[in-house]
């Protein structure tokens, strides 16, 4: 078989349902299969847009997400999304077509060293210079990208390799010295840490993104429920423990719940699940969870004791090692912290003030509608804090957002990604005016490719963000963050200036949505919220929502970037 | 605190770089790095020998231990293990200063490789604290060039 032809092989054989990708002058033999092949591809308008949507339709479906790119800017395109896929543990194998052989590395026309400018924001990667070889690299980069600590791997075709014929068949298991994922957590710390559970007064599970992952929300549930402890969860731990449980603390961390920051400053042990101590949920470290011991159940050998010291480390797969760990547990007394927790949920609970179109009343209703059903997608900034805040998740594989990497332009593709995955679903991208601009030409091809995803533009004129941190650190100094005409003080609501000849929010979403085919609509009241998201959602089209939002709302509470834990900022005042 | 690392890996392309960018990437530099085939044609042994905080060597060496191409990695600080270097070194010298040469050489049991009117070239191994002690007390005499191997280690037993 010629190259080409053993990688759409591979994708038959690995069960890949769907393509994203863009071709080229690199990818042209690959493509020319492609046509004759039956699967379903995805054309997308930009090679990012193909990245994100691969690793949206992995998280919201559990597969493994695949992109192609041509070589050069086909190939650098790809790197935001891969870094993203990376920093968020996503299973995802980006193929990139490589100019001839012969021609590597002499500055061929579209050349990049892709493997090199990969190298550490990969997983793996493979520059394929044999043929024979070909076969093994694809069945191994499957491998790699979706066992132990999933993530992205990168293969790299040049256009010789694509078109050379091997008899080496597509292999059906790998061998590799250097590769031997972990599973099974080792017995005797899993006695250690149930006992260690069982004599805590005040637990606390800190859930992360390794919960989804390994499919383990049942076992986090079961273990939460027997022992009766709290669970607070990180970003992209949101749906791993229903957030509609008594036992749920909500999101810790610089935009976490008080309550979840007040149980963890002052439990007595901390059980990390599938999560990494990132510094947007420890604050400063050395004051984060100063009274407790730390269980760590982790895949990764390298999250341990990376950024916090733990008393009993395991390593192994999350569902696997709370299996076994749940079978060690008896049932415990912890209603008097329950009952302290109770009283913090009541004294600090997540709230808003009045005064314009809140975005946070728009996601609650959101909420209320979808009954937690959607899946929700996220750009990067306030309107991903507000999405994680104010819905209620309570399915895994329901909140899809960019948390390590923190991308901005990522919501869009992901959705479509997510939808092209979950056909049924309803597909939220929760998005603010500046993020959605990053990635918007999508929209054709969600239109073309009858991906009906709802798009919710927080529109406050500005990069809300970094607004917020200028007005909170930096004296107010709006420094290229206001994005409409007026900026945030000037005229509030819908009217033309007139001295401009220009909308008052630039680009008009609306006119836009139309252009490219989609349906949209404007709104700047309570009143018109749910009449307009009824509207959306018995669409079948792709539909932006244009939500005129109050434009100095701010995301609280909020612990400064290095502060404990303790020191939350609540409100302006 | 100086540490010898010890990393079994794949003898392909592209493993010295991704082995490289773990230390480039935390601003670490890398004071010696040997490569070499093992009794096995198909695994190289690589021994670097680098200078930082234990905590983030230890992250290091978990980060080394989890690339695909990497089958074990050993760090020896505070194990028991023999290590070795090779230098050649090019040391200026004439009719008055030849012996004293010769006599150091001797002394250190390294080995005239090459002598000409104005230098000679020695080739000595061992520890490092020998091969520095070599290198050292031909300074004086003007060292013209100097090639080092880095160090290469293995476990005792």
């Amino acid at each position: 078989m010629k190259g080409a032809e053993i990688l759409i092989e591979s994708f038959r054989k690995e069960k890949v349902d769907v393509v994203f990708g863009y071709p080229g002058g690199s990818v042209l033999d690959i493509f020319d299969i492609i046509y004759k092949s039956g699967l379903r591809f995805i054309l997308t308008r930009h090679e990012q847009g193909a990245a994100h949507a691969a690793d949206g339709y992995a998280r919201a479906t559990g597969k493994t997400g695949v992109c192609i790119a041509t070589s050069g800017p086909g190939a650098t395109n790809l790197v935001t999304g891969i870094a993203t896929a990376y920093m968020d543990s996503v299973p995802m194998v980006a193929i990139t077509g490589q100019v001839p052989t012969r021609m590597i590395g002499n500055d061929a026309f579209q050349e990049a060293d892709i493997t090199g400018i990969t190298r550490p924001i990969t997983k793996h990667n493979y520059l394929v210079k044999d043929i024979d070889e070909l076969p093994r690299i694809l069945k191994e980069a499957f491998y790699i990208a979706s066992t132990g600590r999933p993530g992205p791997v990168l293969v790299d075709i040049p256009k010789d390799i694509q078109n050379a014929s091997t008899d080496n068949k597509y292999p059906d298991s790998v061998e590799m010295r250097g590769y031997k994922p972990n599973y099974e957590g080792h017995i005797q710390q899993i006695k250690k840490a149930a006992e260690m559970i069982m004599a805590a007064q005040r637990p606390v599970i800190y859930a992360g993104g390794g919960v989804i992952i390994s499919n383990g929300s049942e076992e986090l549930a079961k273990l939460a429920g027997k022992a009766g402890i709290p669970v607070t969860t990180t970003l992209l731990g949101l749906g791993s423990f229903p957030s509609t449980d008594d036992l749920s603390l909500g999101m810790l961390g610089m935009h976490g719940t008080k309550y979840a920051n007040l149980a963890v400053q002052d439990t007595d042990l901390l059980i990390a699940v599938g999560a990494r101590f990132d510094d947007r949920v420890t604050g400063k470290v050395s004051e984060f969870a100063p009274h407790a011991k730390v269980i760590h159940i982790d895949i990764d050998p390298t999250s341990i004791r990376k950024n916090v010291n733990v008393d009993i480390p395991v390593v192994g797969d999350v569902k696997k090692v709370l299996a076994e760990l749940i079978k060690n547990i008896k049932k415990c007394d912890t209603q008097p912290w329950l009952n302290k927790i109770g009283r913090w949920k009541k004294e600090y609970p997540l709230s808003y003030g009045k005064g314009g179109l809140k975005p946070q009343f728009v996601i609650e209703k959101i909420y209320e509608l979808t009954k937690g059903d959607a899946i929700i997608t996220t750009e990067v900034g306030q309107n991903q804090m507000w999405a994680a805040q104010f819905y209620k998740y309570t399915r895994p594989r329901t909140f899809i957002s960019s948390g390590g990497l923190g991308t901005m332009g990522y919501g869009l593709p992901a959705a479509m990604g997510a939808q092209a995955g979950c056909p049924g679903k309803l597909v939220f991208d929760i998005a603010g005016d500046g993020s959605i601009q990053m990635n918007i030409q999508e929209l054709t091809t969600c239109v073309l490719n009858k991906l009906p995803v709802k798009i919710i533009i927080l529109n406050n004129g500005c990069l809300g963000m970094v607004r917020q941190w200028q007005e909170l650190f930096y004296g107010g100094r709006y420094s290229s963050t206001i994005l409409n005409a007026k900026g945030p003080d000037g005229e509030k609501g819908i009217t033309f200036c007139e001295e401009n000849r220009c909308h008052p929010y630039l680009p008009d979403f609306i006119k836009l949505a139309g252009a490219f085919g989609a349906e949209g609509v404007r709104i700047s009241k309570d009143s018109e919220v749910v009449p307009a998201l009824k509207k959306a959602i018995e669409s079948d089209k792709t539909y932006i929502i244009e939500c005129i939002v109050d434009p100095e709302e701010n995301v609280f509470p909020m612990v400064p970037a290095g502060a404990s834990l303790n020191e939350m900022i609540e409100s302006m005042a | 605190m100086k540490h010898t690392i010890s990393a079994l890996v794949e003898n392909k392309s592209g493993v010295l770089a991704r082995i490289a960018g773990l230390f480039s990437a935390r601003g670490f530099n890398i004071d010696s790095l040997a490569v070499g085939e093992t009794q096995d044609t198909a695994i190289s042994r690589m021994t670097i020998v680098v200078r930082g905080d234990d905590a983030v060597l230890e992250q290091v060496c978990k980060q080394l231990n989890k690339l695909v191409d990497v089958i074990k990695v050993q760090d020896f600080a505070g194990k028991d293990f023999v290590d070795r270097e090779l230098i050649l070194l090019k040391v200026s010298t004439d009719g008055k200063t030849r012996h004293e040469v010769l006599q150091i050489v001797e002394i250190f049991r390294a080995k005239i490789i090459d002598i000409k009117a104005k230098s000679m070239t020695i080739e000595a191994t061992g520890s490092d604290s020998k091969v520095d002690a070599i290198i050292d007390m031909l300074r004086p005499f003007g060292i013209k060039e100097l090639a080092r191997t880095g160090k290469i280690a293995i476990a005792r037993g």
